[in-house]
């Protein structure tokens, strides 16, 4: 009964959908109210809905009721409570219900928050919103049902793949997919703004929030599925440059644009066109990304059952979405008016330096990504493209952004002062220079490129720091001022220093892992000590533990530093009977944000075992870093300038434009 | 300065740095990529000793011997040819003879293959999509024998050095 409700909710969805789909436009069309304001109770039913689905498989998966197909294929009744709930989302047809969920989500918060919106562009942009979960709806109830019974209700589950068994996953996807839908919305906006052939700077105050707001999500959900990977592989790496990682770094990269070009439309009116494509084109990636993870093309741990028809009706959605929102902005995009002038040496030039370099990275991964395909689609010939090709081309197009992240908030608006903001960021490319000694110093030599990373990263620091410390006039003023002017700045300053601070906060962390991180890999038996990085790892023997649905085998080793014992280290193999499945439980000890890590390789018969030990400097950083990032963004975010719903000033002669002849 | 020339200095500053970002990207392909091969090709190519690639196929039953120091030594088949590969490190949980294999190295001169990252599958019903098709050509696979098309898939790499050092800037 219960499955059949939650086939019956999203049917309902999708029926509510295509009224949504249809009629506001209409009415936007008309200048019709009421067909417009249908809109916004649709939005919010078709969420009702949709989630009382979600509920329904849920409470299947919690009931651990096999008789459903999902459920006998990833459930198991000895599960933990937890596992039982991030298993509805840890295979295809549940992750997809999650989509369209936080889609549908998305939709009612724009139709229940954006009550200051012009009628006609909130119809038109939740009928937008409406064509993508229709198309989603389609999807799933054709391809990907959730809630398909089968015939005879097995006895016991198939179990949950093991690796996914793990807290990382039960975050990890629900906040990639808050990123990636969330641009959906840019999307919508940006068609919207086609469809009726008008954009201005309050556009870009409306989008903002929303496309910073899944901006933030993406940041932590990427960190999040990149510290997962480095504890549960058990090779200790964070990033692999894998198709799937890097499904999620483009709409990564096409969103931080977004945001920076959207500070230009939105204070200097210009850049509209830009803004337009890049809000389609990171909507795009996003698509792009489910289409690469869902269709089966790639092999990954996000890659569920493949089945031909499905990756077909993701690539006709995303030929659809892509090809459309395009061919509306090459036939549209001429109608916009040109905004504000401003010289290159500007705010608005460093925002579009920075769009050229982030769209050009993203460019590249985009290459790396699809070049393999592309290739065994034409010649058969099979390649892989790895960390080299990155390497190579992401990381010198990173250089100049980080160079230059510095002088962007520091430079006047429409004509800036080059040589004036070089000399206020003199402390800083001192700081920078003075790591790059220090650090070659300490190295004694080698290659220059650690060193190099490391003044960078400094130098960013400082400079994010030197455009607080200006503006607030620290040093300068006397404290009652500056704490009076600190107060007083606008949080977006706030979060732009930090979001910057944090992407230098990750480089450091990434840099010093990647240079000064040793490794071990050795084979030991009881009583014998490893020793690395100064630390001494001795190996008193193994143990064997029981979990709910796997038994486990421990090592355990006792850690000193200096004689001193500071604390032992278990790593584990667990040994899921029901998928004759193992995995790898990494262990950990954090040495501040540094951390010393473990992972156990083959028992032998002799009682010898190999382990895998790392010391990892600073490894932390990377992705403190990019919490520091999204606390950054959520400081931006609630600017009063942008909060949504806020009361607007009421000198802002664009706005009296704006408002539809009702 | 003219909106003209303005625009000049933006679309020639975008033009420079996509030049810029192409030659790299050009240089990086012809460097850096990895072919993949079957066993079979290995033989029939005649490939240059040296060149990196990975070979994948399955793991030859009764072919997998374990030394000191955590050197393993196996042999990849397509059921047509074999050869034998060298690596050093922990292989991954589901490393077993029988069992589908990708490994990454150089090709020596003597024929053999000296790996330094082994892949296997992650999960008990997967197979890398590289193996089931070199195992296509040579007519070995028998479609859902394995039951490929169910269940979580996963190639997890085990390696002195992981795939990926994530040796960005």
């Amino acid at each position: 009964m219960i499955p059949e409700l939650g086939h019956y909710g999203l049917v309902l969805a999708l029926a509510l959908g295509l009224i949504q789909a249809v009629v506001p436009m209409i009415g936007a069309a008309k200048r019709d109210a009421s067909l417009m304001r249908l809109a916004t109770s649709t939005a919010i039913m078709q969420f009702v809905f949709v989630a009382l689905s979600f509920a329904a498989l849920t409470e299947c998966y919690v009931t651990s009721d096999f008789s459903v197909a999902t459920v006998f294929e990833n459930s198991h009744s000895m599960m933990p409570l937890l596992y039982k709930f991030t298993s509805v989302w840890g295979n295809h047809e549940g992750s997809m219900l999650l989509w369209v969920l936080i889609l549908s989500l998305f939709g009612a918060s724009v139709a229940a928050f954006g009550g200051n919106l012009p009628a006609s562009l909130k119809a038109n942009v939740l009928a937008v919103q409406s064509w993508i979960a229709c198309s989603f709806y389609f999807f799933i109830l054709l391809t990907s049902n959730p809630f398909l019974r089968l015939a005879r209700a097995p006895f016991e589950g198939r179990d949950l793949n093991p690796i996914l068994q793990d807290i990382g996953l039960a975050v990890h996807p629900p906040l990639l997919y808050l990123g990636y839908v969330g641009f959906s919305i840019a999307f919508s906006f940006a068609i919207a703004a086609l469809i009726e052939g008008r954009i201005d700077a309050a556009w870009a105050r409306w989008v903002r929030p929303w496309t910073l707001a899944a901006w933030m999500f993406l940041t932590v959900g990427i960190a999040m599925g990149s510290y997962w990977a480095y504890y549960e592989l058990g090779w200790g790496g964070f990033w692999f440059w894998d198709p799937v990682e890097n499904a999620s770094l483009m709409p990564w990269l096409a969103g931080t644009a977004l945001l920076h070009s959207a500070v230009v439309m939105e204070k200097r009116n210009a850049l509209k066109i830009w803004t337009i494509l890049l809000a389609i084109l990171t909507f795009s990636l996003s698509l792009v990304g489910t289409f690469l993870v869902r269709s089966g093309v790639l092999t990954s741990v996000h890659t569920f059952a493949s089945d031909p028809r499905r990756g077909i009706f993701i690539l006709g959605i995303l030929v659809m979405f892509i090809g459309g929102g395009l061919t509306l902005f090459a036939w549209r995009a001429s109608m916009l008016k040109q905004g504000g002038l401003f010289a290159p040496v500007s705010r608005e030039g460093s925002l579009v330096f920075n769009n050229l370099f982030l769209t050009t990275a993203c460019l590249t991964v985009f290459v790396g990504t699809l070049y393999p395909l592309a290739l065994e689609a034409l010649t058969g010939e099979k390649i892989s493209v790895g960390a080299p090709f990155f390497n190579l081309t992401f990381a010198p197009l990173f250089i100049p952004l980080l160079f230059a992240m510095p002088f962007g908030p520091m430079l006047a608006w429409k004509r800036g002062d080059l040589l004036g903001v070089s000399q206020r960021l003199f402390a800083a490319f001192g700081i920078g220079l003075v790591a790059v000694a220090l650090t070659f110093a300490v190295m004694g030599g080698g290659s220059l490129l650690a060193p190099f990373g490391i003044g960078l990263a400094f130098y960013v620091v400082a400079g994010a720091l030197t455009d607080l410390v200006e503006r607030t006039g620290l040093f300068r003023m006397p404290m009652k001022t500056v704490s009076a002017r600190a107060g007083g700045l606008p949080r977006s300053v706030w979060g732009t220093a930090f979001a910057h601070l944090g992407l230098a906060l990750t480089l450091l962390g990434i840099v010093s892992a990647s240079t000064w991180g040793s490794e071990r890999i050795v084979s030991v038996k009881p009583k014998q000590t490893i020793s690395l990085a100064g630390y001494d790892l001795t190996f008193d023997g193994m143990r064997q533990q029981a979990g709910s649905n796997y038994r486990a085998t421990a090592a355990k080793f006792t850690v000193r530093a200096g004689g001193q014992v500071i604390g032992e280290m278990e790593p584990s193999k667990r040994n899921f009977t029901s998928r004759a499945s193992m995995t790898n439980e990494a262990a950990l000890m954090y040495l501040g944000v540094s951390q010393l890590y473990m992972s156990l390789g083959d028992i032998n018969d002799d009682g010898s075992i190999a382990v895998r030990v790392y010391f990892k400097p600073l490894v932390l950083l990377i992705w403190l870093g990019a919490i520091v990032m999204a606390f950054g963004g959520g400081l931006s975010l609630s600017d009063r300038r942008l909060r949504v719903g806020a009361p607007k000033p009421a000198a802002k002669p664009s706005k009296a434009a704006l408002q539809p002849a009702e | 300065m003219t909106r003209k020339q303005r625009r000049l200095v933006l679309i020639g500053g975008s033009l420079g740095v996509l030049a810029i970002a192409a030659a790299l990207v050009l240089s990086a392909l012809k460097d850096s990529i990895v072919f993949f091969n079957s066993p079979t090709d290995v033989v029939q190519k005649h490939l240059p000793p040296g060149t990196r690639m990975r070979i994948g196929g399955l793991v030859k039953t009764g072919s997998l011997k374990r030394g000191d120091d955590l050197k393993v030594r196996f042999e990849v088949t397509d059921g047509s040819h074999d050869v034998a590969v060298r690596y050093q490190g922990i292989v991954p949980d589901l490393f077993r003879e029988g069992q589908g294999v990708v490994a990454e190295g150089k090709l020596e001169p003597d024929g053999s293959f000296d790996a330094d990252t082994v892949l296997a599958k992650h999960d008990e019903r997967y197979m890398p999509k590289e193996v089931v098709e070199a195992l296509k050509k040579n007519g070995r696979w028998k479609e859902g024998a394995e039951g490929a098309n169910s269940g979580v898939m996963k190639t997890i790499a085990a390696g002195a050095s992981p795939i990926a050092g994530g040796k960005s800037p």
